[in-house]
């Protein structure tokens, strides 16, 4: 079989990489050492930045605390350099952990800030303890030994940062492609729909930024060893944010974005030490005002930093196909006695404007039932008090017999309850594939690690397949492996419902499916529909348009006004004196 | 501790805190109407001061020749928007707002700089200069991704304030300066020594603060930053140019950056990279108030003042550290109120 193209790259990478020390000189040598330990630092800003949407200016303070643990304990105590690497991760993992908690659950800005403000703090903490050496900083810190060979030479540590490196680098492109992964690009802009498929949002971040400071936290423990000294200046908010102008230079959405970035921003800072001073004539800080200008122009012109350049040009990857698997473990869709969903007198009140008022209604397993009203009657409302958006004021929902009024969005997926988006929220870059899969969330049990270390590829399997049977289900076979984003907006619709059928869901919530479809796309999605009902699945749909809904439903709920106004067959209804008041003003 | 050191501590404190407050006031303005979080405001301070310090030594500050370089840029970024739509009619009264008027502004402080004017003055041509900076940089920098995310915002403010410190130390060099007091004079009351030039920032920056609150509360300019504030879309459709009001914000912001700059000189040594410092202190303030909330950004950043103030007397070489831990039980706190967390984009 012939070797992939990206693999014979990444080979001939690996060669490239492991020819410099031998023959390229010691400058070089150091340069690329500089270069690994920064990519590792930057990978952890490409998940949190990049896919996740977070930022952190503080990374060079979990560099630093990495580096200083090792110091530290290897120079006052004579611990073993392993042993304070495990110490300098689990004091990094707390603080970082701690931080996430009190930053993540607010806007995203707050995290960036806090950052600094921790990354300026520690600083300050490293350079004023003299137990830390203050300014001046510690040395004699001891060589790395592995199985007693010593890592005294650049030219060895070379090979360990950068065994390292691209450990990392395997890692996080493991973990993008995974269960947590998917969830994790989910993160940015797609919260709602994320935890509508059962993600706890705010753990994942937390994990997230976690991550990426703990691979900060290696490269620390790294360079302390290679340097065998530390004093505070390379882990201040300075460093900090040239940490994440790699990431954003190289691409933040990519791994080899970060790379990237870390080449070409060390590259290009001793080019301009050495330039710079001689064009400007003096010494100064040339370099950072060269650096400022080239970031605001790379915003300005290149949002996504420079990797999408370079990955234009390189032939376009051919997708995993998907393997035969066993199906994912699935619910007892056995009939439930009496009705399936039931308001009881639900009401939500914004202030003083009752939104809907003591609304009750039912849904019986394996029908389709319609839920309409003119503009503003509090059918969204609705909607969200069933799928656990909005809280309810008083009342209750139960499901199944169970009450799950109040509940996160989280654990009414965890029931069966799949829903739709009235706003398509699928993720646009993702393929048709991936973005189904991620409705599949809670059918697997891969976390972080697991996926990092690729030891998901059962479940992986299993989760494809069923994702492909979704996609098959509802028609889009042939659009599996395309971007979600490219599809028009009457198929993405049905994206959706494929996203929501992944979920094994026993009752789905249609938040209105025909808005904005064209003629023939609505009698598709009505073809589906219909089908699905054949197979015994429970529907609520939404929906404003009259035409859409009367052919298809086979009981409707009128509302107007935050209540109920009638409740039957769509023929009784669309005799109704009442309905035709509310939607034509009492005209006819 | 006694009490005279207490009083002495506290009337530092709050000084200090009146200058941060203008600051923080100016950051909250910028977030809440271009959702731009203002890093480099601490350098507009700085470079309030160095401007100022040169006026006094009878240079032309290096503000002069920035001022120069981004008014040309400014003009070239204008002439491109207008070339390309076609707009050609609006370009003479748009070259003369974005470069005629800062050049003129430029010519102005290099041409009065060598006769050594009365003081005022000097602070008048300084405001004019750091003031003319604001709008240019939001129209250089900020305006071409004004639909960008907050955080794509964040990075490029962070950028700049690598560039402005990096074009600080070309231009103003590593020397710190100080300028004059307004006042020497001191006076007692009850047994405390209080010092003219202290009352004169306290009442100065209230005096700003209140004239803040007349603009938006009673003019339409005004009126009209807080509707693009609200909802951009909608001040739009209103009539409410969104670039406009960016500029517009920027100036405001920058003027009293620059003020805080001239108060800030008599009190500390400014060296070129002080600025960060200055201005994290502001955001702290401005964080205790969401970023959304005037009185209490101000009353937050008084508070900063005053434990800057005593932390330097009680543990001088952390005093840095306090301050910036204060803002942990500050987004603690925020973080266990708010309910609900909100897309990011």
């Amino acid at each position: 079989m012939r070797m992939h193209w990206s693999r014979a790259a990444f080979a001939a990478l690996v060669v490239a990489l492991a020819l410099v020390p031998l023959f390229a000189p010691e400058f070089w040598v150091t340069l690329g050492n500089y270069i690994g330990l920064y990519s590792i630092v930057a990978l952890g800003l490409v998940l949190l930045t990049g896919v996740a949407g977070q930022t952190s200016f503080g990374q060079a303070a979990f560099v630093g605390l990495g580096a200083y643990t090792t110091a530290y304990l290897t120079t006052k105590f004579g611990t073993s350099p392993w042993l304070a690497l495990a110490v300098g991760m689990a004091i990094t993992a707390t603080v970082a952990l701690f931080l996430g908690f009190i930053t993540l659950r607010m806007k995203g800005h707050y995290l960036p800030l806090a950052t600094i403000a921790w990354g300026m703090s520690l600083f300050y903490v490293f350079g004023n303890l003299d137990i830390l050496g203050g300014h001046t900083g510690m040395s004699g810190i001891p060589a790395l030994s592995i199985f007693g060979y010593e890592l005294k030479s650049e030219h060895r540590y070379y090979y360990l940062i950068w065994a390292i490196a691209l450990a990392s680098l395997w890692a996080t492109n493991n973990l993008l492609d995974s269960r947590p992964g998917r969830a994790i690009r989910a993160l940015k802009g797609r919260l709602e729909m994320a935890e509508a498929f059962g993600v706890d949002a705010a753990r994942l971040k937390s994990v997230t930024f976690v991550y990426a400071a703990l691979l900060a936290c290696i490269s620390g423990w790294l360079y302390a060893h290679l340097q065998r000294f530390v004093n505070p200046t390379p882990f201040g908010v300075p460093m900090g944010i040239e940490y994440l102008f790699m990431a954003v230079v190289g691409g933040a959405g990519s791994v080899w974005g970060a790379v990237l970035g870390a080449t070409v921003i060390t590259l290009l800072k001793q080019v301009l030490q050495d330039l710079l001073p001689w064009l400007f004539g003096r010494s100064g800080n040339f370099e950072l005002i060269v650096f400022g200008v080239l970031m605001v122009l790379i915003l300005q012109f290149a949002r996504e930093g420079l990797w999408p350049w370079i990955e234009r040009l390189m032939p376009r990857r051919k997708p995993r196909p998907v393997a035969v698997a066993e199906p994912l473990p699935a619910r007892d869709h056995a009939r439930h006695a009496g009705p399936l969903l039931e308001m009881k007198k639900a009401r939500k009140q914004f202030g003083g404007l009752i939104a809907v008022n003591d609304l009750s209604f039912e849904i019986r397993s394996g029908e389709i039932l319609g839920l309409i009203g003119p503009n503003g009657a509090g059918k969204s409302t609705t909607f969200s008090l069933i799928s656990g958006a909005a809280a309810l004021t008083s009342g209750d929902v139960t499901f199944r017999g169970e009450s799950i009024g109040g509940a996160p969005p989280y654990e009414i997926a965890r029931r069966g309850i799949g829903r739709t988006f009235q706003h398509v929220k699928l993720i646009p870059q993702m393929t048709v594939l991936d973005n189904v899969a991620l409705g599949a969330y809670l059918r697997g049990t891969t976390g972080i690690v697991r996926a990092a270390l690729a030891l998901d590829g059962v479940e992986e399997a299993r989760t494809r397949a069923e994702a492909a049977r979704a996609i098959e289900r509802v028609g889009l076979g042939d659009h599996t492996f395309d971007a979600a984003g490219s599809l028009p907006l009457g198929k993405q619709r049905i994206v959706e419902i494929a996203r929501a059928l992944a979920a094994d869901p026993l009752l789905l919530l249609l938040d209105e499916p025909a808005a904005g479809l064209r003629f023939l796309e609505k009698q598709e999605l009505a073809r589906l529909l219909r089908s699905l009902k054949v197979d015994g699945m429970t529907v609520l749909l939404v929906e404003h348009d009259m035409d859409f809904v009367m052919g298809l439903t086979d009981r409707l709920v009128v509302m107007d006004f935050g209540e109920k106004l009638a409740e039957g067959q769509p023929t009784e209804i669309q005799k109704n004196e009442k309905v035709l008041e509310a939607y034509l003003g009492g005209v006819i | 501790m006694d009490l005279s050191i207490a009083v002495l501590l506290a009337q530092d404190g709050i000084t200090n805190g009146a200058i941060y407050a203008l600051l923080a006031l100016a950051l909250v303005l910028v977030f809440t109407v271009t959702r731009v979080v203002w890093i480099p405001a601490g350098e507009f301070v700085a470079w309030g001061t160095l401007t100022l310090a040169g006026l006094q030594m009878g240079r032309a500050p290096g503000t002069v020749r920035v001022l120069i370089g981004m008014a040309v840029i400014a003009g070239l970024m204008e002439t491109w928007v207008c070339v390309r739509r076609g707009e050609t009619r609006r370009l003479p009264r748009r070259l003369f707002a974005w470069t005629g008027v800062p050049i003129i502004v430029a010519a102005l402080v290099a041409w009065l700089a060598p006769m050594q004017l009365p003081f005022p003055v000097q602070v008048l041509l300084t405001l004019a200069a750091v003031t003319t900076l604001g709008p240019l940089l939001y129209r250089v920098a900020y305006q071409p991704l004004a639909d960008a995310s907050v955080l794509v915002l964040l990075i490029v403010s962070v950028a700049l304030h690598f560039t402005m410190l990096g074009l600080g130390l070309w231009f103003f060099g590593a020397e710190g300066s100080r300028t004059p007091a307004f006042s020497s004079g001191s006076f007692e009351i009850g047994g405390v020594n209080i010092s003219v030039q202290s009352l004169l920032v306290v009442a100065s920056s209230l005096a700003l603060i209140g004239a803040l609150a007349l603009f938006f509360g009673r003019t339409l300019f005004g009126k009209a930053l807080r509707a693009t504030a609200v909802n951009r879309a909608g001040a739009r459709l209103v009539g409410v140019s969104p670039d406009f009001a960016g500029a517009l914000t920027f100036t405001l912001a920058a003027l009293l950056c620059a003020f805080s700059g001239v108060l800030i000189g008599p009190i500390t040594t400014i060296y070129y990279d002080s600025g960060f410092l200055i201005g994290l202190k502001g955001f702290v303030g401005a964080i205790i108030g969401g970023l959304s909330s005037y009185p209490i950004a101000a009353a937050g950043a008084l508070l900063v003042g005053l434990i800057e103030s005593f932390s330097s007397f009680w543990a001088s070489a952390f005093k840095e550290v306090i301050v910036f831990t204060l803002i942990i039980p500050v987004l603690l706190w925020r973080s266990l109120t708010t309910t609900h967390h909100e897309e990011d984009e």
